[in-house]
C-alpha cells in the first residue's frame, strides 16, 4: 500500500488541473515515467477519458521501438497524439552527431518544445520529472511557473503549502506541472510490477547492436550512425535505464530480461540512473541552467 | 536476515516488502550552520541512498566548496542549486528521499534564514514530525522557538530536538539536559506538541543517528533511526467523512461520478451522507474506479462516487458524514502567515483558494501578530514578509469548512493576489465568526430592475481612473451634463468631495487608499440599486481596488475609463499645485511620485486627454455608452 498515497496524490494533481486549466497537455515523452503517469491520468479519469490532449516532441533520432510503442499505447487506447518536430531543425540538419548533444538538445527538444506550446497555446503542461532525479529538481514545486518566454527562475516560485495549488497566472505565462514529484525510481518499478503498466522492450537486456564511444555503449539503431569499420558493432546483452535519442542514451551491459531483475540490478547498482545520460556530464549546476532555459 | 540482503536472494519478497511500507513526512529546521543539511546528508548515506559516482562528485565538490576540509561535506549532497552554493546557505524548500527496513521518508528540508520563514511553514503543512535542530554549543535561539512554533502551529503533533555538535562540547549530559529542559518550559507555555522526543547527536560523526553511541554512554534512548521509523504517522484529520468534490465526471448521460480526495473518514456503498452547503441528504452508491467498484476508501485516497439521488453538487461543495457535517460560513477568526513581500493590505480583495474551489475575500485590519521569538501579541496595521497574524476574514460566500485544529486540510486556505496572481499568503481557520448568520439580508420588494424600469434607464457604473490632474472630474462633469440633459438620472461621486465627508478619517497610505475604495465601491453599489447611471471619479492606483470593484457590480454594470495622461503632462497642468508640493516633499505618498499608479490592462474605454480635449473625451464616452445600450 505504499504506492496508496503516491497514486492518490497524482491523481488529485491531474484532476486540480483539469478542473483549473483552459487547455492542459500530456507531454508523453514514451519513458517509463510517462507510462506511469499515463497510467494515473486514465485511473483520474475513470469511467471518462483523460480531458485533455497528448504531445510528444520527436527529436526523430528516438529508438525505432520508442515511436513503435508510442503509437501502439495511444491507438490501444484510443487518445489523440499531437507529434511535434522541430522544423527549422529539421531544415538546417540538426543532429547529435555534427552538433553534439547540447546544441542537438536544445534545438530539438527544448526550442521545439516550446514552438509546440505556443503554437497550440497549452497552458498547463504535464511532465513526469521527479525531485528524486538529480538535485536541482529537489526544489522543484509540483506547479511549477514559466514566464512568457518559458524560463524557469528558482528564486521566484511560489511557496506550495498544504495541497493547495494556485494555477492563476497571466494569459501568455505556462505552468509545467509533474504529477510524479515525490516518487522515487523504485516506486516507479514497483507500481510498473504491480499495475502491470506496459513499458518499452528496450528497459530489458536483450542482444543488441552496440558501439563504444567515449567510454558510452550507444546502440546502433539506424544506418544514420556514423561506424567507421563493421567490426566495431558489438552484440551484447544490454538495456537501457532512460529512454531518449538513442545516439545519447548509453546502454548498460545486463542480463536482466524480468522487471525484478531490472530492480534487482537497480538496487545492487553502484551508479546513479541519469548517469546514462550524456546531458548531464558537463559542470554540477549543469541541469539547473538548462531548466532556467526551458528544458523539461 | 537484514532486507538488504534480500536485493540479492529474493528480490520479489524485497519488493512486496516496499510495497507494505508506509511513509513519513518530516522536516528538518533549525538555524544557519547547525547541520541540517548534513544531517540530512548522513541519512542518505546511512541509507545507501548515495551512488558511486555521487559520492565521487562529492568528494570532489568537497574539496572545492566544502566546509570540512579534506572530509566529505554531506551538507554539499543535498544543497542543490548553485546560488546556494556560492552563499553556502540553503534557500529554499527541497524534498529528499530515502527508506530504512521499516519504512520510507520523505524529508522537506527547509531553511533557518530568517527570511525565507514561509518555505519553513510550507515544509511544515504537510508534514506529520518536525526535527529542529540546535547547536549544543549556542543552546535554545530566536530561531529554535520559531521553528518549534510554526510546527506546532500547522498541527505537527511529533517534535524531535535534535541536540547536534555534541562532539564540540565533549559529549557533556549537562549540556543535554540543559537544553531539553529549557525546550520543556517552552512547550508547556506555549507549544502544542504531543510529544518532544532529545536526542543527543553529532549529525558530523554520526553518533546516536543508526546506533547508540558510545560517546554518550550516560544517554539510553531511541536513536534518530529508531525514532523515525516507529513515531506514530498523523492523521490528517478527525475521523468523519470528508469528501471535497473536486472535480465532477460526466463521460456520458447515464454516469455521473464525484471525484475528490477523502480528506478524512471512510466512504463505503451505503453510507448516508451530506452535500455542503446544499444541505441535501443522500446515500453513497458505489466507488467507481478503474480496478473495478470498491467495497470501501479511507483517508487519502483519490476516489469517484456516485449517488443514489440525483443531486445538484459540484467542485467546491463537499460530501460530509450525514450525522456529523462541517461547518458553513462566510467569515472567520483566523491566523495568517504573510509570505510575499508585498504586505498584507487590510479592505483589499483577494482570492481565497481552499481545497475544491476559491472565493473572494477581504481581511480585517489585524488583531495582533506574533513576535515568534518570545511569543509575545504586537499591535499591527498591516502584516510583512514572514509575519504570523490573528485577523478576521469575510468572503463573498459561504464555504464548508473545519477549525484547522480538527482538520489540516479542511481548515486551511492560501490567499492570492489578484494582480501579480502570486500566492502572498496562508490561513489556518480557527473559527467561525457568527455574524454572518445574524445579520439577514431584508429581502426587499422594490428591486434593482424595478427601480430601473421605473426611470426607463440601464443602471451603471462609469470608474473613471487616472492620475491627478488627468482631467477625470472635468470629464466626469460634462458626461454627467449631457445624459441629464438626455433626462437620465445621474450621480457623480467624486474623489475630492467624498475625501470632506464618508471618507474624511482616511489619509493618502496604501491601506487607506484600499479602504477608501472599499467604501466608494459599496456606496456606489448602492447607487446602481437605486437604479442611478453613477460616475465615479477617483485616481484609484491599484488595479486590485477596480478589480475588486468590477467583482462587486452585476454583469455589464462596471464601465472602467482611463483616463490617460502621461505623468510629465500631469505635471506640467498641476491645476491644484499638488506636484510642485510632492516633489518638494511637502506632501507625501502621491500618486505617480512616490506611491504608484497601475494602469489599467483592458478598460472599457479609454479617453487621451493629451489627443483630445476634455468636451472630445466626454462625446467618446457618451457614444460607448450609446452604442453599447446605455443610453
Amino acid at each position: 500500500m505504499a504506492n496508496f498515497n503516491l497514486e492518490a496524490e497524482a491523481i488529485h494533481i491531474f484532476r486540480e488541473v483539469a478542473a483549473e486549466a483552459e487547455n492542459p497537455v500530456f507531454l508523453y515523452s514514451v519513458g517509463k515515467d510517462s507510462a506511469v503517469m499515463l497510467h494515473l491520468a486514465r485511473k483520474a479519469f475513470y469511467p471518462g477519458k483523460p480531458p485533455f490532449k497528448f504531445l510528444h516532441v520527436d527529436t526523430k533520432w528516438k529508438f525505432k521501438e520508442m515511436i513503435a510503442f508510442r503509437d501502439k499505447m495511444m491507438a490501444d487506447l484510443g487518445f489523440e497524439l499531437l507529434v511535434h518536430t522541430n522544423p527549422d531543425g529539421i531544415k538546417r540538419g540538426i543532429n547529435p552527431f555534427d552538433h553534439g548533444s547540447a546544441m542537438h538538445t536544445d534545438i530539438m527538444k527544448t526550442v521545439a518544445l516550446k514552438q509546440a506550446l505556443d503554437h497550440h497555446q497549452f497552458d498547463i503542461a504535464f511532465g513526469g520529472a521527479r525531485r528524486d532525479e538529480e538535485k536541482s529538481r529537489a526544489k522543484e514545486r509540483i506547479f511549477s511557473f514559466r514566464t512568457a518566454e518559458h524560463r524557469w527562475d528558482p528564486k521566484n516560485q511560489r511557496p506550495e503549502i498544504w495541497s493547495l495549488y494556485n494555477t492563476r497566472k497571466k494569459p501568455d505565462e505556462t505552468i509545467r506541472v509533474f504529477p510524479l514529484s515525490n516518487w522515487t525510481e523504485l516506486d516507479i518499478w514497483q507500481y510498473i510490477l504491480s499495475e502491470n503498466i506496459p513499458i518499452p522492450d528496450l528497459y530489458l537486456a536483450k542482444k543488441r547492436p552496440v558501439v563504444e564511444r567515449d567510454g558510452t555503449l550507444i546502440m546502433v539503431d539506424d544506418e544514420r550512425m556514423p561506424i567507421k569499420d563493421k567490426s566495431e558493432i558489438k552484440h551484447e546483452m544490454v538495456r537501457f535505464r532512460t529512454l531518449g535519442c538513442y545516439p545519447l542514451t548509453g546502454a548498460v551491459r545486463s542480463n536482466a530480461t524480468t522487471l525484478p531483475e531490472i530492480v534487482q540490478e537497480m538496487l545492487l547498482s553502484t551508479t546513479s540512473e541519469r548517469q546514462g545520460r550524456v546531458i548531464d556530464s558537463d559542470a554540477g549546476a549543469s541541469m539547473e541552467q538548462k531548466k532556467q532555459e526551458g528544458y523539461f | 536476515m537484514s532486507e538488504k540482503d534480500l536485493i540479492s536472494s529474493d528480490i520479489n519478497a524485497y519488493i512486496a516488502n516496499q510495497a507494505a511500507k508506509d511513509t513519513l513526512r518530516f522536516i528538518t529546521c533549525g538555524s544557519v550552520d547547525d547541520g541540517k543539511s548534513t544531517l540530512i546528508g548522513r541519512l542518505l548515506y546511512e541509507s545507501k541512498m548515495i551512488f558511486d559516482d555521487q559520492l565521487s562528485a562529492l568528494q570532489k565538490d568537497s574539496s572545492k566548496f566544502g566546509t570540512q576540509g579534506d572530509e566529505i561535506d554531506f551538507a554539499l549532497l543535498v544543497d542543490g542549486l548553485a546560488a546556494e552554493r556560492e552563499q553556502g546557505i540553503t534557500i529554499d524548500v527541497a524534498y529528499r528521499f530515502f527508506t530504512t527496513d521499516k519504512r520510507k521518508f520523505i524529508v522537506a528540508d527547509t531553511p533557518g534564514h530568517q527570511q525565507y520563514t514561509r518555505n519553513m511553514a510550507t515544509g511544515a503543512s504537510t508534514a506529520s514530525l518536525a526535527i529542529v535542530m540546535i547547536d549544543a554549543r549556542k543552546g535554545i535561539l530566536e530561531q529554535t522557538r520559531r521553528h518549534a512554533f510554526i510546527s506546532s502551529l500547522l498541527g505537527i503533533k511529533q517534535i524531535v530536538l535534535a541536540v547536534n555538535k555534541l562532539d564540540l562540547v565533549d559529549y557533556s549530559e549537562e549540556v543535554f539536559n540543559q537544553i531539553s529542559a529549557d525546550f520543556y518550559v517552552i512547550q508547556k507555555e506555549h507549544l502544542k506538541f504531543d510529544h518532544v522526543q532529545a536526542i543527543p547527536l553529532s549529525a558530523l560523526k554520526g553518533d546516536n543517528i543508526i546506533k547508540l553511541s558510545k560517546n554518550t554512554p550516560w544517554y539510553q534512548g531511541p536513536t534518530l533511526i529508531d525514532w523515525l521509523e516507529s513515531v506514530e504517522n498523523a492523521k490528517m484529520g478527525k475521523g468523519l467523512l470528508r469528501l471535497p468534490i473536486q472535480y465532477v465526471l460526466r463521460p456520458n448521460l447515464d454516469y455521473r461520478g464525484y471525484a475528490g480526495r477523502i480528506v478524512s473518514g471512510v466512504v463505503a456503498p451505503d453510507n448516508r451522507v451530506k452535500i455542503l452547503p446544499s444541505g441535501v441528504e443522500t446515500v453513497i452508491e458505489e466507488i467507481t474506479s478503474m480496478d473495478g467498484v470498491l467495497d470501501n476508501a479511507e483517508e487519502g485516497a483519490s476516489v469517484a462516487v456516485t449517488l443514489k439521488d440525483e443531486v445538484d453538487a459540484s467542485r467546491g461543495d463537499m460530501i460530509v458524514e450525514a450525522g456529523a457535517p462541517a461547518e458553513l460560513s462566510d467569515q472567520f477568526r483566523v491566523n495568517i502567515i504573510w509570505m510575499h513581500e508585498q504586505e498584507m493590505i487590510p479592505g483589499r480583495s483577494y482570492i481565497l483558494k481552499i481545497e475544491g474551489g476559491t472565493a473572494n475575500v477581504t481581511i480585517a485590519k489585524p488583531r495582533y501578530k506574533i513576535n515568534v521569538n518570545n511569543y509575545e501579541r504586537l499591535p499591527a496595521d498591516v502584516l510583512e514578509l514572514n509575519d504570523i497574524g490573528s485577523c478576521n476574514i469575510s468572503l463573498d460566500r459561504n464555504i464548508v469548512f473545519d477549525p484547522y485544529e480538527e482538520n489540516r486540510t479542511t481548515g486551511s486556505f492560501i490567499l492570492i493576489d489578484r494582480e501579480s496572481n502570486s500566492t502572498v499568503g496562508a490561513g489556518l481557520i480557527r473559527y467561525a465568526l457568527r455574524r454572518a448568520s445574524n445579520i439577514h439580508w431584508q429581502a426587499l420588494e422594490i428591486n434593482k430592475t424595478a427601480r430601473s424600469e421605473a426611470k426607463s434607464q440601464t443602471p451603471c457604473v462609469l470608474w473613471f481612473t487616472g492620475l491627478s490632474g488627468s482631467g477625470k472630474s472635468t470629464i466626469a462633469n460634462i458626461v454627467e451634463k449631457k445624459l441629464h440633459a438626455n433626462l437620465r438620472h445621474t450621480m457623480l461621486l467624486d474623489g475630492d468631495n467624498v475625501r470632506h465627508g464618508l471618507n474624511r478619517d482616511l489619509g493618502f497610505t496604501d491601506q487607506d487608499r484600499v479602504e477608501n475604495i472599499r467604501r466608494v465601491t459599496e456606496v456606489s453599489k448602492l447607487m446602481v440599486e437605486a437604479g442611478l447611471i453613477t460616475l465615479v471619479s477617483f485616481i484609484s492606483p491599484f488595479a486590485s481596488e477596480r478589480d475588486s470593484a468590477r467583482q462587486a457590480m452585476g454583469e455589464g454594470e462596471f464601465i472602467e475609463i482611463f483616463v490617460k495622461t502621461s505623468l510629465a503632462e500631469a505635471e506640467r497642468r498641476d491645476v491644484k499645485g499638488l506636484y510642485v508640493k510632492a516633489r518638494s516633499g511637502q506632501l507625501k505618498n502621491f500618486t505617480g511620485i512616490d506611491s504608484p499608479y497601475e494602469e489599467p490592462r483592458t478598460p472599457e474605454i479609454i479617453v487621451d486627454t493629451e489627443k483630445y480635449s476634455a468636451k472630445e473625451c466626454a462625446e467618446q464616452i457618451i457614444s460607448y455608452l450609446v452604442d453599447n445600450g446605455y443610453s
